[in-house]
């Protein structure tokens, strides 16, 4: 475990080395960025929707009494929507499909000599195939997190437009109703850092891929895997910190 | 020239090179030869920088590569020109993309020179007008030739070739063999290849190393090959029916 630790620790240490060419390393910043970015943008629409939708119904199945104000379920739609759903399960969906994406990549390159003919040119491969990934990660995920709060929460709107138990009013009221900033922040935080993990966890089990098509497989597995498990554990550490 | 000295390379308990001593002069087809396993990828990859030597040195032009760091090795690695053996192009790039790839890192070239680059590489190759084909669409030997001009974009100094023959007809075979001899006369390159196709042994080698067991067995020209009383060379380069037949008619 220290081992591959203290190999981890190298390889980003490589990744950020000084680039050759900035406008190179640029250009696959902004190819990556399109590619994390746009390329799930769909994946997280739908699942923000369901989610957020999902949410409210618990809620108001949870909740609801003649003693509870009905604004409740806009509330604590709010505070775990932007608390965990979105920036968790949202992280836990792009792992698997930015992650293993990585990390196929990756390793294809390794089994097929792409990586030593990049070293053998001169250029840092960790720098030029990671350091774009990560940058681009730990900038679209965030984004993306974003965009899946916005479209949770307005799952919880059309959920409350689709049942006849909480008045869509209510659950607007509800969103508004003592809002702490705090979470926004936390938000923000965990999606930086999910972000980072999900691209150099991947990478880091792309890059040390060795053997052929199966291996590679392997390797995406255990990229995806892993840092799954770094997510949760990051959560949970983010978490007791800032909250 | 590139000088090899005393190199050893151990994977755990199994040692793959056993003191080998080469040295490689500008201008001719150096040919590593030797059954399968016998260590000529592992010591074409420690004169490349791909593995580390156990212990001994690999010079180039009487500068130590070996004892180099990264940053070091950068401008040597400008000066080197490699051919992998299944091309190892970038998949992502097209066949223009992939050649001028060392120019837009290491070059100031503007795009129209870049692109007059590339044609002129292609050109060498015989494959004018393919720059926006992608390596997926490319046959075997294409790629070979693909792999070829982007190795000579830099214009190297050394140029290294793993396996040219593996997978091709025998045609395509001595087209590539052709080619690259011709450019090593052209650009007087060092050229370093691996090999275990007894036509480009024959054909062009001028400066021939046969490895077995991971030791430098016998050294030599392609016109002393078929003389040679070395009873482990003879058994490698006359394995076929045909090439006993050949030997006999010399």
């Amino acid at each position: 475990m220290f081992h591959s630790l203290g190999r981890y620790l190298l390889l980003l240490r490589l990744s950020f080395r000084k680039p050759e060419k900035f406008s190179v390393y640029w250009a696959e910043i902004m190819r990556e960025m399109v590619s994390q970015g746009i390329g799930s943008l769909g994946i997280i629409c739908i699942i923000s929707i369901f989610i957020g939708a999902v949410a409210a119904v618990q809620v108001a199945f949870q909740l609801l009494s003649p003693l509870i104000p009905k604004t409740v379920v806009g509330s604590i739609s709010r505070d775990s929507t932007i608390l965990e759903f979105s920036p968790t399960i949202s992280s836990l969906v792009l792992t698997g499909r930015i992650g293993s994406s990585i990390a196929s990549q990756i390793g294809t390159m390794r089994v097929t000599e792409q990586i030593d003919a990049l070293e053998i040119m001169g250029v840092n491969a960790p720098g030029y195939l990671i350091s774009p990934k990560i940058i681009a990660g730990v900038t679209m995920v965030p984004l993306l997190v974003i965009v899946s709060v916005i479209l949770g929460l307005t799952g919880g709107y059309l959920a409350c437009l689709a049942s006849r138990d909480i008045a869509p009013t209510d659950y607007i009221t509800g969103l508004q109703d003592s809002f702490n900033s705090v979470i926004v922040t936390v938000c923000a935080v965990k999606s930086v850092v999910f972000g980072f993990i999900i691209t150099s966890v991947c990478s880091y089990f792309g890059f040390y891929t060795s053997g052929g098509a199966l291996e590679v497989g392997q390797s995406a597995t255990k990229g995806v895997v892993y840092s799954c498990i770094w997510i949760l554990f990051a959560d949970l550490v983010i978490s007791s910190l800032l909250l | 020239m590139i000088e090899v000295k005393d190199i050893y390379k151990t994977f755990g308990e199994n040692e793959v090179l056993k003191d080998i001593n080469a040295v490689f002069k500008p201008g001719k087809n150096n040919l590593i030869i030797g059954s399968s396993g016998s260590g000529k990828t592992t010591l074409l990859k420690c004169i490349v920088g791909l593995h580390e030597p156990t212990r001994g040195d690999v010079l180039y032009d009487d500068v130590n590569f070996t004892d180099m760091h990264f940053e070091g090795r950068v401008p040597i690695r400008k000066q080197i020109g490699m051919l992998f053996q299944n091309s190892a192009l970038f998949d992502s790039m097209t066949v223009e993309q992939n050649i001028i790839f060392p120019l837009n890192l290491f070059t100031d070239m503007s795009k129209s020179e870049k692109h007059d680059r590339a044609n002129f590489c292609l050109k060498r190759v015989n494959l004018e007008g393919k720059n926006m084909l992608f390596p997926s669409e490319l046959s075997g030997g294409m790629k070979k030739r693909v792999g070829i001009a982007r190795a000579i974009s830099m214009q190297p100094k050394y140029l290294f070739v793993d396996e040219p023959n593996s997978g091709l007809d025998p045609k395509t075979s001595i087209l590539i063999d052709e080619l690259i001899s011709e450019l090593t006369e052209e650009y007087q390159t060092t050229t370093v290849i691996v090999t275990h196709d007894m036509n480009s042994v024959m054909g062009i080698g001028d400066h021939i190393i046969f490895l077995h067991d991971g030791q430098k067995w016998w050294e030599g020209s392609n016109h002393e090959i078929a003389h040679t009383n070395n009873k482990e060379l003879n058994s490698f380069v006359f394995a076929s029916k045909f090439m006993k037949a050949a030997r006999e008619k010399l």
